[in-house]
């Protein structure tokens, strides 16, 4: 197809011809198209269909502020929907296709939506879809998802790469248009760090759409000047195809640069987008302003478009919107476009200026005080009815009408941090207020200095403030000679009498939209943009907002700043969840962690399992184990016959020093721990402030000054902050030092009743019972020297020890152990069988310390000591954390072996109803114990400790259990203690 | 002697990726000295003696053998040879008595050399520690791969030095070769 409405002298590069599709049709463009533009060129108005009503659309701008040509971009995994076709950079081999259709754009079958528009008005999803309940779910939903979506989803895994990356700048400027140059300039000549951001591939802003000079170029040749002198500033970071999203708190910026979205496929290894987080001393925010459109009846059809990207078009991409166009327009500046169009070759049909007193802006009809008042065409424009001053009607032929209702600054980012803009009477719009992120002034159009030259002053003005508030001198140049025109608006929001005229495109929201959510009583803007969907969106309202504040005003008596805005939050425009994500996806959602014994597992085959971020092997299947339960079982059976070995180094292990140890240890553990010998081990548990358990562990006694206090995996963090947070907030004058070791050492549980005789080969000391008994702990020796630890602790219930050696050992011990307990059988043990054994010695873990049980619930009651003050010890005494039938932790088994105990069943009587008023505990852990034969559990139940014996039932309505138990001790295995202390 | 034979996170990994060399370094002996209350003098003089300076907050002292960063208020990472200085927290025990507490960290990091000429954007992909402004032995403590490192402006003009978890070097290093893969 050939560029029909290519006219001649745009920026765009007719000697690069490019290849593209929309909608399996090929197209060509130029180099510095975008698909909008080259669209355009092609003579395509038609480029999607609306919202809710499914009308024809094409685009209403010429930039990011897109309301309706959204396009699905890319196939497979790299289709992107609700892609604006007036950012899209065109490239070779495109493909586009156009969405929100049944059927094809120019027949789309639900445009019978358009046909039904009386009865989907505003709130009509809310009046109509409420009964029957249940249909919404199964049928309501669906049906209008499908119908209202815009674009959709390929649900394959999007295949490319998105970086994050972190920048450091004196000032950032965001906006590359006159305003935004003009301050780069001075920045960059003063040597501060700058970073100049635009969304555009091209930078220089109006610039480029508009023909006046700049001294004696042109304004788009003075833009690539002074871009090309910037590039050779090393000071000077230069970020095109950059939006800045958001201004957070301190001034962080947040900015997405589109690395590799005008190539077909991003360079191997190559991002597609990244996220850069700015770091800025100062910022300056010249984001331009948008021009609003007018509301009239049947405003929506393509060929209908802003005034200022009819220019965009022409000037900058050579593309004119159609052969014969009109200008519909409340100030000078639609004139503007006009002449340039006009002076191009182009046929102005009329500029229709609501104004009495219109000016002439060049040879053609000026229709003063006229309106357009509706038009006509199926799939696009056709003709324009304008109602001339005098009253009398008037039929323009015409193919494409240029909007001009004034310009709103763009103050997004000057709200992100609950600033409010402010009104300007001048303009007619809001303007930036006062209370902006801190560091950030703003300089440009997006003050409301809207000419050319207020651009370059304000914005080398604002700049040189602010470097010299950062302790440079920077010298603002002499401003080259350029357009100054003032700004002349009259406010005309929307012609009277008009119903469908479309204020939000995007959202298919129309004047009467507006007024019926007035009339039925909405009367804050936060409600009416909830009620009819107006500003919502992947345009958020750019286009849209001031029409809707200017009808709620009108219909409730008030000025526009008195009706007030909505909120502008980040984003600025729509991004890509992809670089929200960055690199943590997939496997790399987050960092993994691996124990020592990681590679030798592996080599075991062990199934491994997440636990945080770390690796544990789960069990250890053999050859001709068909379940886990057989790997485990034999596991179990293995250590407490004879000996295993589990890699606990997961666990926290926090290296506490100093003269103060033992005091500091004392506060934290609700237990004693002063008079705890040298050499010697002891569990304790810690509290919460408010008396509830927090974590359990071993504290080691090194030294008179040197613990080494356990934690566990899960609570390795907290508890290290915790210590952290008493050590330097509540006793900072208590002589004690804290350091993680957690990765230093390798540590392994060896358990089982050989496991001394194992070890007694390869540690280099005397282990003997006398020597070395229950809760011994030492620095010692291993095969021959190596620096190792040894603790006499048990969690298996077994004869056993932790044995730990510095990290790079951990691989070389695992295989050491191994051998030396082959004649032992000793056998690797995961961490299901941990804890099956662990139940079966009525061990709490984190099921037991669960946020909500204090040290009575767990039976250790006693241990918090009345002799010292602790953390949590007061608070634990509180009433009703000690009530006499509190729960206990207490054990459960069935009364029938092969029936089951489901953890988180819960506890009733053995007769009575069955519900929450008559639940009498509840259980915590469970598994099946080879030693015993059948499953065991371990709960809590209302005063425990007097129940054993007891039959209840055990139910879980949810899985339809329910199961005659027997209350047990929590010590299924040794009671006495008799195995640890072998 | 024991026989036990040592092995790194990585087995001491090498990689070239455009001009960025990503190198395991697994020769370096770590241990943490935080000075007990009262014992800041001593211990600022015995480092002083060892290190030639003492590192302030930021900043790291390079030094032949045992150099060394600051980590917190009167904390210090001290870092020396490991064929030499395995035994480096008994070492530094020993110099300073009670004046300091001593903490073998050895085996609790991984460390990395990044050595190159995209070195600057490299590392702007992977950190918020500002590497171009950064001069040697400036040290930060910065988040890569939501994993706490160390990242340490070394003396050679493209070189970085990096501690992360141990436990996570894999992961690490696969953040640094993609981030390397980026810029090249």
């Amino acid at each position: 197809m050939t560029q029909i409405n290519r006219i001649t002298n745009g920026q765009t590069n007719p000697d690069q011809r490019l290849e593209f599709t929309f909608d399996g049709k090929t197209f060509y463009g130029q180099g510095g198209d975008t698909l909008a533009s080259a669209l355009l060129a092609n003579g395509q108005r038609l480029m999607g269909r609306s919202f809710k009503y499914h009308r024809p659309r094409g685009p209403l701008t010429a930039g990011s502020e897109e309301p309706n040509a959204l396009v699905e971009l890319r196939t497979g995994g790299r289709q992107e929907p609700n892609t604006r076709a007036t950012t899209a950079e065109l490239y070779d081999g495109l493909t586009a296709r156009s969405q929100n259709r049944l059927g094809s754009l120019k027949f789309d079958l639900l445009s019978i939506n358009d046909r039904l528009s009386n009865f989907l008005t505003a709130g009509f999803y809310y009046k109509t879809f409420m009964w029957p309940a249940a249909f919404w779910e199964k049928l309501y939903e669906p049906i209008i998802r499908h119908a209202a979506g815009l674009g959709s989803l390929s649900k394959i895994d999007d295949p490319d790469l998105y970086d994050k990356g972190f920048l450091h700048c004196d000032q950032l400027i965001i906006g590359a248009g006159p305003a935004g140059l003009s301050a780069a300039l001075v920045a960059g000549r003063s040597g501060a760090q700058v970073i100049l951001a635009d969304e555009d591939f091209r930078m220089g802003g109006r610039l480029n759409s508009e023909t006046f000079a700049i001294g004696d170029q042109s304004g788009a040749d003075w833009a690539t000047a002074t871009v090309a002198e910037l590039a050779t500033m090393p000071n000077v970071r230069l970020l095109p195809r950059t939006t800045v999203i958001g201004a957070f708190d301190h001034g962080i910026f947040s900015a997405v640069e589109r690395v590799s979205d005008h190539l077909a496929v991003p360079a191997t290894g190559k991002p597609r987008q990244i996220l850069w987080r700015i770091y800025a001393k100062s910022s300056l925010l010249c984001a331009g302003a948008t021009e609003r459109p007018i509301g009239f009846e049947n405003n929506d059809r393509p060929g209908i478009m802003l005034a200022s990207a009819m220019r965009t078009y022409g000037n900058r991409f050579g593309v004119a919107a159609d052969k014969r166009v009109a200008i519909f327009t409340n100030n000078d500046d639609g004139h503007r476009t006009a002449a340039d169009l006009h002076a191009k070759g182009v046929k102005i049909a009329a500029v229709v200026d609501t104004r009495p007193d219109a000016p002439r802006s060049g040879d053609y009809e000026v229709l003063a005080g006229a309106q357009v008042i509706d038009t006509k065409g199926r799939l696009g424009l056709t003709f324009a009815e304008v109602r001339e001053a005098d009253g009398s009607a008037r039929t323009l032929e015409v193919g494409a009408l240029g909007m001009s209702g004034g310009w709103n600054p763009n103050v997004h980012m000057t709200c992100h941090q609950r600033g409010c803009p402010v009104w300007n009477d001048t303009i007619a719009a809001f303007a930036p207020g006062k209370n902006l992120p801190v560091g950030m002034a703003v300089a440009g159009a997006a003050t409301g200095a809207f000419s050319t030259a207020a651009a370059l002053s304000t914005g080398a003005k604002a700049a040189a403030a602010q470097l010299r508030h950062l302790g440079f001198q920077p010298k603002p140049p002499r401003q080259p000679k350029t357009e100054d025109t003032p700004t002349n608006v009259t406010p005309f929001w929307y012609v009277q009498g008009c119903n469908r005229a479309w204020l939000d495109q995007q959202n298919d929201v129309t004047v009467k939209d507006v007024k019926l959510a007035h009339q039925e009583g909405f009367r804050s803007v936060e409600h009416l943009k909830r009620y009819t969907t107006l500003g919502m969106a992947t345009d958020q309202g750019k286009t849209s907002n001031m029409g809707g504040l200017a009808i709620m005003a009108e219909l409730a008596g008030k000025s526009i700043p008195d009706v007030g805005t909505t909120i502008f939050r980040p984003p600025y425009t729509p991004t890509s969840m992809g670089v929200l994500a960055g690199r943590s996806v997939g496997r790399d959602f987050h960092p993994t962690r691996l124990t020592p014994t990681h590679k030798w597992a592996e080599e075991q085959d062990a199934v491994f399992v997440e636990v945080g971020n770390w690796l544990r092997a789960q069990w250890f299947p053999k050859s001709g184990e068909t379940h886990w339960r057989e790997s485990v079982d034999r596991e179990v059976i293995a250590t407490r016959n004879s000996v295993g070995v589990c890699d606990v180094t997961t666990l926290g292990k926090v290296d506490v020093q100093g003269a103060d140890a033992a005091d500091f240890l004392n506060k934290i553990y609700c237990n004693g721990f002063a008079k705890l010998a040298v050499g010697k081990v002891r569990y304790g548990l810690m509290l919460r402030e408010d008396g509830i358990a927090m974590d359990d562990g071993t504290a080691a006694r090194m030294a008179e000054d040197h613990f080494v206090v356990t934690t566990t995996t899960a609570n390795a963090l907290p508890v290290y902050r915790h210590m952290e947070f008493v050590r330097q907030c509540l006793y900072p004058d208590m002589d004690v030092q804290l350091i993680s070791t957690t990765e230093a050492w390798a540590q392994y549980a060896v358990a089982g009743p050989n496991s001394r005789k194992l070890l007694e080969k390869i540690v280099d000391q005397d282990i003997s019972n006398d020597a070395f008994p229950f809760m011994a702990c030492a620095d010692i020796t291993v095969c021959g020297g190596l620096r190792a630890r040894l603790f006499r602790i048990s969690f298996s219930g077994e004869l056993a020890y932790e044995i730990a050696v510095p990290t790079a050992y951990g691989d070389a011990l695992i295989r050491r152990i191994m051998d030396a307990g082959a004649e032992f059988d000793v056998t690797p043990y995961g961490t299901e069988a941990l804890g099956v054994m662990r139940i079966e010695k009525g061990h709490a873990a984190g099921n037991e310390l669960n946020g909500t049980t204090t040290a009575q619930n767990l039976g250790m009651g006693r241990m918090v000591s009345k002799k010292k003050d602790s953390i949590g010890s007061t608070l634990s005494e509180r009433e009703g954390l000690n009530r006499p039938n509190d729960l206990r932790q207490i054990g459960i088994k069935p009364v029938n072996p092969a029936d089951p105990v489901p953890a988180g069943g819960h506890l009733m009587n053995a007769t009575g109803p069955v519900d929450a008023a008559h639940d009498q505990g509840y259980v915590t852990s469970a598994a099946y114990s080879p030693s015993l034969g059948h499953m065991i559990a371990l709960g809590f139940l209302k005063d425990g400790a007097n129940q054993i014996g007891k039959r209840m039932r055990l139910v879980s309505p949810l899985t339809g259990v329910e199961t005659e138990i027997e209350i047990a001790s929590a010590h299924f295995i040794d009671p006495e203690g008799n195995r640890l202390r072998a | 002697m024991h026989d036990l034979k040592p092995i790194s996170a990585l087995g001491g990994v090498s990689d070239t990726i455009g001009t960025m060399t990503i190198t395991e370094n697994s020769g370096v002996a770590l241990a943490s000295v935080a000075a007990r209350m009262g014992g800041e003098v001593a211990t600022k003089k015995a480092l002083k003696k060892l290190l030639g300076d003492v590192p302030g907050p930021g900043r790291s002292q390079q030094h032949d053998p045992e150099s060394g960063f600051w980590m917190g208020p009167d904390q210090w990472m001290i870092g020396a040879p490991m064929d030499t200085h395995e035994l480096l927290a008994d070492q530094l025990k020993t110099l300073l008595g009670d004046a300091a507490s001593v903490t073998e960290q050895s085996g609790a990091w991984v460390v990395f050399d990044v050595v190159g000429a995209a070195l600057p954007d490299m590392m702007e992909r992977l950190c918020a520690a500002p590497v171009r402004t950064m001069v040697a032995g400036d040290t930060q403590r910065t988040v890569i791969h939501h994993l706490s490192c160390f990242v340490i402006r070394q003396n050679g003009a493209d070189h970085v030095r990096i501690l992360g978890p141990r436990a996570s070097a894999g992961s690490l290093h696969h953040a640094l070769n993609g981030a390397a893969h980026s810029v090249a």
